[in-house]
């Protein structure tokens, strides 16, 4: 297990952990579509080639060949964009997979629009909707390369399937080693009174940077939460959080219907009511440019969620009040 | 080219007495399709629900399979040196129930709550709900994929040249093309034990597969797909018989194209359209039942009388 120090991509840290669980464990297989050097599951295929089936562009068949192999008894990791896995494989997923509870874990590399230049095509921002919706699906999205590594060592210990979310950009440290567990999936990375900030993959690292903004220009404190468990959200977690601070913003890399939004507001509105402003895709798909120009043009920036936060600070002492135009109004 | 192995005898090895009752013979085969067919016929008529016609004409495939070709344990589903049977046209469910009933994989009276809420007999063949099932099926295209799978699974256990994968396919099948995905894959690579069976009828959900979208000569496809390819009467328990047991000695994937008639063995619906997922009228039940079992006494009798 080898955690790093300087920036690294969560798909780099899938395939080095990749390799590690071959080494340990002989029922692990690993497939992947044509793109296993951009996923990283051709380093598992260089160690283990009787381990790895690599079926060419031809995604559904990939997915239910690892029903049949898990079925047998494999432990298998299917790997391929974010896009063709959840898209292209949904209905194989759906019955194969996660009907079944079979221990596969779909491995899918490029979500959100930081892959850049590739554009809308490629560019996924419904995957961790498609998969927090099917019955039995796990979604795991990790912050950074240390915790991609403890969520792919970690995946092999699940008999039940799992959405594994990884990256294109290199990503700043957000865990200084790989950590020795995700948790909860709910973990505050820094403490605070004044608003939560709910952020996962991509994102953590800029609200972490967005929390700085906000206390040296706003003097607010604002509490950094990393969500990489979406589903199941871990409640508990998120209702600390909330009752503590009050109001919140959540940040994803992904459409703000069904993603992270939608699951710590589903939370909230059953148990704790309070404002959570959102950072994420509207009603639109993206485009093409470099990795970064395409985050800014979508506002999945730490200045959009610090801008966010600022917002959603307005409302909270209005909501905090009973309601403005009541039964009692007048 | 062909028979480059000898046949694996169709008994667990653990099992002396089954072993000396010996191989089903062709008639026997025959009967049992019958008996499978009145069951499905039966389950049918009390689910008020289900698709008979697809069932039935699949029948003496999967008599051949249950009762002669398959190594498998009823009392250890799981051992993991089985023949594998993947529904890929999971829409016939009641064939294969009615097979696994009569091996007793589970008790006959399951066979009453075929579709009902809390029973464990599902719509489509479910591996949680029902022991027997290898995965569950149900959506087109898929079957054949697991097929894949699996056998990938046991090469890597060594178990290449004993247990074998059978997946019995639909003309709908045909037309997903995910099928073809894993028709690709099994000689990419280099299986040698998996075989497909087409249970071609020709009828589907919304006409003939001519009108509907014609999926042509499906032996020849798989030819071109570098598969071993033959085509058969699949109402021929011989031609079927011999045909599975060829498919398992070859090195390379079989596919074994059927030509059959939908709803085989009850006459007014056999190849005619509009009973796709349709499920008999009680007066069409008790019709269908009073001509099977006309043939069951028939066949039942040439045995005894063979025997004598």
């Amino acid at each position: 297990m080898a955690g790093k120090s300087e920036p690294g991509a969560t798909r780099n840290a899938f395939g080095a952990a990749l390799v590690e669980l071959g080494e340990e464990h002989e029922d692990v297989v690993a497939l992947d579509a044509d793109l296993s050097v951009s996923t990283q599951s051709a380093k598992f295929g260089a160690a283990f080639p009787d381990r790895f089936f690599n079926v060419g562009a031809a995604e559904a068949n990939m997915m239910s060949m690892a029903c049949g192999l898990a079925a047998t008894g494999k432990r298998p990791y299917a790997s391929t964009f974010a896009i063709f896995a959840t898209g292209r494989a949904y209905d194989q997923i759906r019955l194969g997979i996660a009907h079944n509870e079979l221990p596969v874990k779909i491995c899918a590399s490029h979500g959100g629009v930081s892959l850049g230049e590739d554009g809308a095509s490629h560019q996924m921002i419904e995957d961790i909707a498609l998969m927090r919706v099917m019955p039995n699906m796990t979604v795991v999205v990790p912050a950074d390369y240390n915790q991609a590594y403890r969520a792919t060592l970690d995946s092999y210990e699940s008999d039940e399937p799992q959405y594994l979310r990884f990256g294109r950009p290199a990503t700043p440290v957000v865990y200084e080693d790989v950590p020795e567990t995700l948790g909860t999936g709910v973990d505050v990375l820094r403490e605070g009174k004044d608003i939560s900030l709910f952020a996962t993959g991509h994102m953590v690292w800029r609200a972490l940077e967005a929390a700085e903004a906000l206390e040296s220009e706003d003097g607010v404190e604002a509490e950094v939460v990393n969500v990489s468990i979406i589903k199941p959200i871990h409640s508990e977690s998120v209702l600390e959080s909330l009752a503590k601070t009050g109001v919140a913003v959540t940040a994803e890399e992904h459409r703000i219907v069904g993603g992270l939004a939608d699951a710590v507001r589903h939370v909230a509105a059953e148990q704790h009511p309070v404002p959570i402003f959102a950072v994420g895709m509207g009603d639109e798909f993206g485009i093409s440019g470099t990795g970064e120009a395409c985050m800014e043009h979508f506002g999945l920036t730490a200045r959009g969620i610090a801008d966010r936060a600022r917002e959603a600070l307005l409302l909270k002492p209005i909501v905090s009040h009973p309601p403005l135009f009541g039964p009692d109004w007048n | 080219m062909s028979h480059l192995r000898s046949v694996p005898d169709s008994r667990p090895p653990s099992k002396e007495e089954a072993r000396r009752v010996g191989k089903a013979s062709i008639a026997e085969l025959e009967r049992w399709a019958t008996v499978h067919r009145l069951a499905c016929v039966r389950m049918l008529a009390v689910a008020k629900s289900g698709h008979l016609d697809s069932s039935l004409s699949a029948a003496d495939i999967v008599s051949a399979l249950y009762n002669r070709v398959l190594r498998h344990d009823p009392e250890d589903p799981s051992w993991h040196e089985r023949d594998r049977f993947v529904l890929c046209k999971g829409h016939a469910a009641p064939i294969q129930y009615a097979a696994l009933a009569h091996h007793g994989y589970f008790p006959n009276e399951d066979l009453q709550g075929l579709r009902k809420i809390g029973a464990p007999l599902q719509g489509h063949p479910d591996m949680n709900k029902t022991a027997g099932v290898e995965v569950s099926t149900g959506s087109l295209g898929q079957g054949l994929s697991m097929c894949v799978g699996i056998a990938l699974a046991l090469r890597l256990d060594g178990l290449e040249n004993t247990a074998h994968i059978f997946g019995v396919m639909s003309d709908g099948d045909c037309q997903e093309g995910q099928t073809w995905e894993a028709a690709t894959a099994a000689v990419h690579f280099g299986l040698t034990n998996v075989t497909a069976i087409v249970d071609y009828n020709h009828l589907q959900t919304d006409g003939t597969t001519e009108q509907v979208m014609d999926i042509g000569d499906v032996r020849a496809k798989f030819e071109a797909f570098g598969w071993d390819s033959i085509e058969i009467d699949g109402h021929d328990m011989e031609a079927i018989v011999e045909a599975l047991e060829r498919s398992r000695t070859l090195d390379r994937p079989a596919a074994i194209v059927c030509q059959t008639k939908k709803g085989r063995g009850v006459s007014f619906m056999e190849g005619r359209f509009g009973f796709h997922g349709k499920p008999p009228s009680p007066e069409q039940a008790i019709e269908a039942l009073n001509e099977l079992e006309a043939r069951l006494e028939e066949q039942t009798k040439a045995l005894q009388g063979a025997s004598t």
